[in-house]
Formats: structure tokens, sequence, C-alpha cells
């Protein structure tokens, strides 16, 4: 049996090849019905992100299943295959388990680290399940995948650090206030990237937030968004000795917040921090208000140098996943190497018994006069005395799992005691 | 066999010191736990110690440099574990193990003196009186310990360079709080302790008050925390500056310790201390 990862991801495919597969959310059931109606395939499971689009597949037959997954995708995408079969790759055996680990273990994103990814595969095995395309190697495949990502994310510090200015912003602010429960944030401005941050700030525990902007009916917009307080333009200067945070994003061209402003305020507000987070470019808060003491300021350019450290570190932390991932799939590598030598010991096992059976109907019809008793012991004889006499030859087989020699010996068992007979005509 | 308490404590203490060092490069919480019950256990030999020589003196061992020392190393480590229930915070330990531990190196290596103890220090007032100052200069450690970590983190934060030390460090709330909760246990310990003092002198000398170095640098480095007290409490001092003031007030605290005894002479000298 044989284990094949067929796919595309960020770094092969640009996104409008990407989007062709992975817009339909039904194409997941579908790809997976496709797959149980091919006879080349036993297991299957198929990946679709807006980052990936995979499938994983055991097989008996490498090449037919590889060419049929290859045209299924193009019967999902409505495109020819020459299309996208450049972006494609393919992984088999120890590569695929490798791939599909660390895919799980968020290795392989495009934001390394990222936890979206493990509930996603998470998502696709259920799928496949409820599909009934997975079966004994890719469930065990698949709970092995979910025990490295978790290994991964706890014995490595590979998703610890920040890697988005909204989720930076919310950590210093963290490492200033301890706890934001009860911390009041002035939303200045508005903006993707403000209102992200406000969001991450209201459910780290803030309890109240003002919203000002230059026109005071978008105020009153985002307030009501967040359940806050609208404030007109020219209140921010009274806003600033009761508030804790300060998230500032509009398009003017002059300092929203000054030095003055901010000094003037730090005798009311009892030397209590302040942190501002200015992402707007030109700045809103004059830079020199991070002097003052006990008052921080983060403009975008500070929070995205954070971001780039951060993400050096996971990339050296992804070095430590790495190893994990290896040694997680030479471990299962085992698993399947013994799965080869299943076949041989179950024929040997039913030959056995065959024997057995056989054997007691002839024998049986001189010993009629045995009380049932009887019976039973010469039974137990007879399956004890099968049992020692296969035991060696089925440990000595099992050791040879994953040997290069295992082959050989595999068929010499199946010769030595003739299992590709029919089992019919035992003598 | 006192000695061999003595060196225990010493060892485990610097075993612990060694663990916390660890703890804070490699963050491997289990080094911290062995780190940590590794100093509980020396501070429990540590005590053995200060009692049996105790019970053996018939006086608090504190009469000379040496035992001073000891004596101070154990009060930090007491401050930090009754305060480490409260705040939890494993960083803590990786700075206040290895002051303590250096304490008592410099104790171990001064000569042991057997002198005989003038009877008036044979004392529960000398006792309270020594106890008390000590628990508030313990706690007061561990306000320094708290200041220098605060500065750190806030130089980490304003310099936006968020170096090795940001990761591990507590937030500056944090650090801020112990600060201040050390030095609000530790006030009223060195009051007390300095009261029972002047009554102890009453009882012994005839005098409460004899403006005696040390009772003037007492009094300069109660006047420095009570002026610290009063800032944060009135004027809502916090973080840095408080911070910066936790320090000098440390360091005031340290001369009046060490140098007060040392150089300045008068009755609280270890010079007329210890001999009988």
């Amino acid at each position: 049996m044989k284990i094949i990862n067929i796919g595309m991801n960020h770094e092969t495919a640009p996104v409008e090849l990407r989007e062709c597969l992975a817009t339909d959310p039904e194409n997941t059931v579908r790809a997976l019905a496709l797959m149980r109606d091919l006879e080349c395939i036993k297991e299957g499971l198929f990946i679709s992100t807006c980052n990936r689009v995979e499938a994983l597949i055991a097989t008996e037959s490498a090449k037919e299943a590889e060419k049929s997954v290859i045209s299924l995708m193009a019967k999902l995408g409505n495109m020819p295959e020459e299309s996208f079969s450049s972006n494609l790759y393919t992984n088999e055996d120890r590569d695929a388990v490798t791939h599909i680990f660390r895919v799980a273990s968020s290795i392989d994103s495009m934001i390394v680290g990222e936890p979206q990814i493990l509930g996603q595969i998470k998502e696709a095995y259920a799928e496949a399940t409820r599909q009934k395309t997975s079966g004994v190697i890719l469930n065990r495949l698949m709970h092995r995948a979910f025990h490295v990502a978790k290994r991964v994310r706890t014995e490595t510090e590979i998703c610890e650090a920040a890697v988005s200015i909204s989720y930076a912003a919310v950590e210093l602010a963290k490492k200033i206030f301890h706890i934001l429960d009860g911390k009041k944030v002035l939303l200045i401005g508005a903006g993707e990237m403000a209102e992200l941050a406000a969001k991450h700030l209201m459910a780290q525990g803030v309890s109240s937030m003002v919203v000002a902007n230059r026109t005071f009916e978008r105020a009153v917009e985002v307030a009501e968004f967040f359940k806050a307080r609208p404030v007109s333009f020219d209140e921010i200067g009274t806003q600033i000795p009761d508030v804790d945070i300060v998230v500032a994003s509009t398009a003017s061209k002059e300092y929203v917040i000054t030095y003055d402003q901010v000094k003037n305020s730090l005798r009311k507000r009892r030397n209590r921090p302040l942190f501002f987070i200015d992402i707007a470019v030109p700045r809103d808060v004059e830079p020199k208000i991070n002097d003052l003491e006990n008052v921080y300021v983060y403009d975008i350019d500070d929070l995205k140098g954070i971001i780039e450290i951060n993400m050096a570190q996971r990339q050296q932390e992804a070095v430590k996943a790495e190893r994990i991932v290896r040694e997680e799939a030479v471990k299962f590598e085992k698993w399947l190497d013994t799965l080869a030598v299943v076949p041989t010991i179950v024929s040997l096992r039913d030959k056995a018994d065959a024997i057995i059976q056989a054997e007691l109907k002839k024998s049986f019809s001189v010993l009629s006069h045995l009380s049932p008793d009887q019976k039973e012991a010469v039974h137990t004889l007879t399956r004890s005395i099968a049992e020692k006499m296969m035991n060696d030859p089925i440990v000595f087989l099992k050791k040879k799992a994953g040997r290069e020699t295992l082959n050989t010996y595999l068929d010499v068992t199946r010769k030595l005691f003739s299992l590709d007979r029919n089992n019919g005509n035992i003598e | 066999m006192t000695f061999l308490w003595f060196n225990l404590a010493l060892i485990l203490e610097l075993l612990a010191t060694g663990g916390f060092i660890v703890y804070i490069i490699k963050q491997h919480k289990w080094v911290f736990q062995y780190s940590y019950w590794i100093l509980v256990a020396g501070f429990f030999c540590h005590t053995v110690f200060l009692g049996s020589r105790y019970y053996f003196l018939g006086a608090a061992p504190v009469l000379d440099l040496k035992s001073a020392l000891s004596f101070f190393s154990w009060s930090i480590i007491l401050a930090y574990l009754g305060l480490q229930i409260k705040f939890r915070l494993m960083v803590l330990g990786s700075f206040v193990a290895p002051f303590a531990a250096f304490l008592m190196i410099i104790s171990s290596v001064m000569p042991w003196t057997e002198g005989t103890i003038k009877p008036l220090f044979k004392s529960l007032w000398l006792t309270v009186h020594v106890g008390t100052v000590f628990i508030g200069n313990g706690l007061f450690a561990i306000t320094f310990m708290a200041a220098i970590m605060y500065l750190i983190q806030e130089r980490h934060i304003k310099r936006k360079r968020l170096g090795s030390f940001y990761s591990r460090l507590p937030s500056l709330a944090t650090l801020d709080k112990i600060n201040y909760y050390a030095l609000i246990y530790g006030f009223p310990f060195l009051t007390i302790g300095m009261i029972t003092g002047s009554i102890y002198a009453q009882y012994a000398l005839g005098v409460y008050w004899q403006w005696d170095p040390k009772e003037v640098w007492s009094l300069i480095t109660w006047l420095f925390y009570a002026a610290l007290i009063h800032e944060r409490l009135t004027v809502g001092w916090q973080g840095r500056r408080a911070a910066i003031m936790s320090i000098v007030c440390f360091c005031v605290l340290i001369f009046t310790f060490m140098g007060a005894s040392l150089w300045l002479g008068g009755y609280h000298s270890f010079d007329n201390l210890g001999a009988g």
C-alpha cells in the first residue's frame, strides 16, 4: 500500500488557480464522492483551504491513482489538466507522511505557526470519515498528524509571538498593563487595522471604549458596532486624562495628539501608564510623547519591526518542529511496515484454523464416545499445538517488518505454507 | 553540628541560584520547580542553623557581620517565599536567589568569632528589634529587585528593542505591584523595629535615643522610605520614578546596614557588639 499526496499550495500556485478549486465549499464532498467511486483509490482525504488544495490517498497502484486524482481536480475546477499540472507537487510514502505532518503543524503555512490550519485539517478528516473514504491507514495517519501538531505546539514556540500588527499591539498592551480588564480605550479615526486592534483589545477584557472621528456620524457608526461611546474630534483632549490605551488611525496630515496635550494631562492621570498605538501614516501621535514618563508610543513601523523579529523567531522554532515531524514520520513508517506483514500472518492463521477444523471433523467420527468435556479438551489441545507452531514464524516476520529482505521472507513463508493456493484443497 | 546546617544552607542556596539562572535562560518550568524546592530546603536548613545558634548564644545571632549577613540573606528568602505565595511570579526567584546567595557567600568566607555575649543582649527585646528590622530589610530587598526588573523591562518597551528579557520578565504593572506591596508590608516592620529598638535602649542603656550613627542613619532610611510611600499614596507616583526611588532607598538602607556598623562607630558597630 502506498500513501500519496498530490496538491498545490500558496508557494506553487497563484491565488487565481487555487480559488478555482477552493471557492465552492461543496467541492470537498464532491471530490470524496469521486474518490470513493475510483477502484484504484483505497482511501482518500481532500483538503481545500484558501492557501492549499490537496488530496491524500492510500492506493495499491500509484501511477493510476495519481492520474485519476489530477483528472478529478480538473473536473472540480472545470479546467484542463495542462493548466495546472505544473503547479502540482506529488509526494509518496515518507515524503507524503512528512508533508501532511508539516501541514498540520503549520510549518508549511504562509504565516508559519498560524493556528487555523489544524482546524481545517480536522474538518477535512471529519468529512472523509462522514463520506467513509478514510480507512485504517488514513485514520491512523491523521490521528498521528493531530498528535504531531500538538507536540509542535507544546514543545516549540512556533505560535508564541504575534505576527500581525493588531496582535502585536495587544501583546504590548499586556506587557504594560498585565490585564486589560477595566482598562479604557480611545479609538481615533477608523480603518480596518485600527478596528481590528480595537476588537482584539475588547476580546482581552477592555471594558469601555470611546470613539472619536472627524465626521461625527462615522464615530456614531463605529461606536455602535463596539457598543462604545462616540465623542467629537475636539473632545479628544479632554478624554486623554481618563483613558489607558489610545488607538489612532486618521488621515490627518498634522499630529492629532501633541506632546503638550499629553504632558499637561499627566498630573491629572496620577502617572497611570498610557499606551499609544499609532497606526496612521502620516503619524497621528507626536513621537516625542514617548519620552514622557510612563507613556509609551508605538507607531506602525515599530509594530512592523516587532513582527519581523517574531517572524524570524518562528522560523527558528520551525527548525525544532521539523525535527519532531521527522521523528514522528519514522514512527509512522514503522507502523506502516508492520501492515505489510499482516495479510501473510492472517492467512497463516486461517490455514492453521482450516487444518484444525478438517482434522477434528475426521477424528471425531471415530471418537464419538467422548464426553463434551473431553471433546473440548481435544479442541484446546489441537489449537495450542498449532499456536505454538506458528508463534516463531510470526514473531520472525514481524521483526523483519521494514527490512529490505522482508519481501523475500514473506514470499518464502507463503510458498513454504502454500498460502496462495486455494484454501479448499487442504489435504 | 550547627555549622553543618550553615554549610548545608549555603550549598542548597547556591544550587537553587544556579537553577534559577538556568530557568531564566532556558524557561523550563520544571527547572523552576526544582530550584524553588531546593531553595525552600535551603531556607529550612538556614532556619535550623539560626535556631540552634540562638539557642547556643542565648541571643539573636546578628552580633557580628558574618551572622548579620547570613540573617539578612535568610530574611530576604523569607520575604521572597512569602510574596511568592501571593504573586506566583517564577522569574522573581532568578533575581532574589542570587542576591541572597551572594550575601551568604560573603558571610561564609568570614571567620567565626566566638566572643562572649554581653548579658544585656540576652533579651527578648533584642530579638524582636532585630527580627522586625530584618524582615523589613528583606521586603525592601524585594522592592529593590522588582525595581531593577521594572527598569529593565521599561527600557525594553521604551526603546522598542524587545530583547530576550522582554519575554522573560513580567508586565510592568505586575512589577510595580510587587514593588508596592513589598514596600507597604516592609515599612511597618522597619517602624516597629525602630520603636522596639528604642524601648530596648531605654531598658538596657537608660535612654531612648542617643544620636548613635546607626540610629541616625536608620532614621534617614526610614524617612526615605516614608517619603516614597507618601509620594506613591498621595501624588500617585508609580512606575519608573517609584522604581528609581526604591533603588535609592535601598542603597541608603545598605549603607545603614553595612557602612554605619563598620565605619561610623557607635554602640551599634560590630566592634562594640562583639567585644565582651
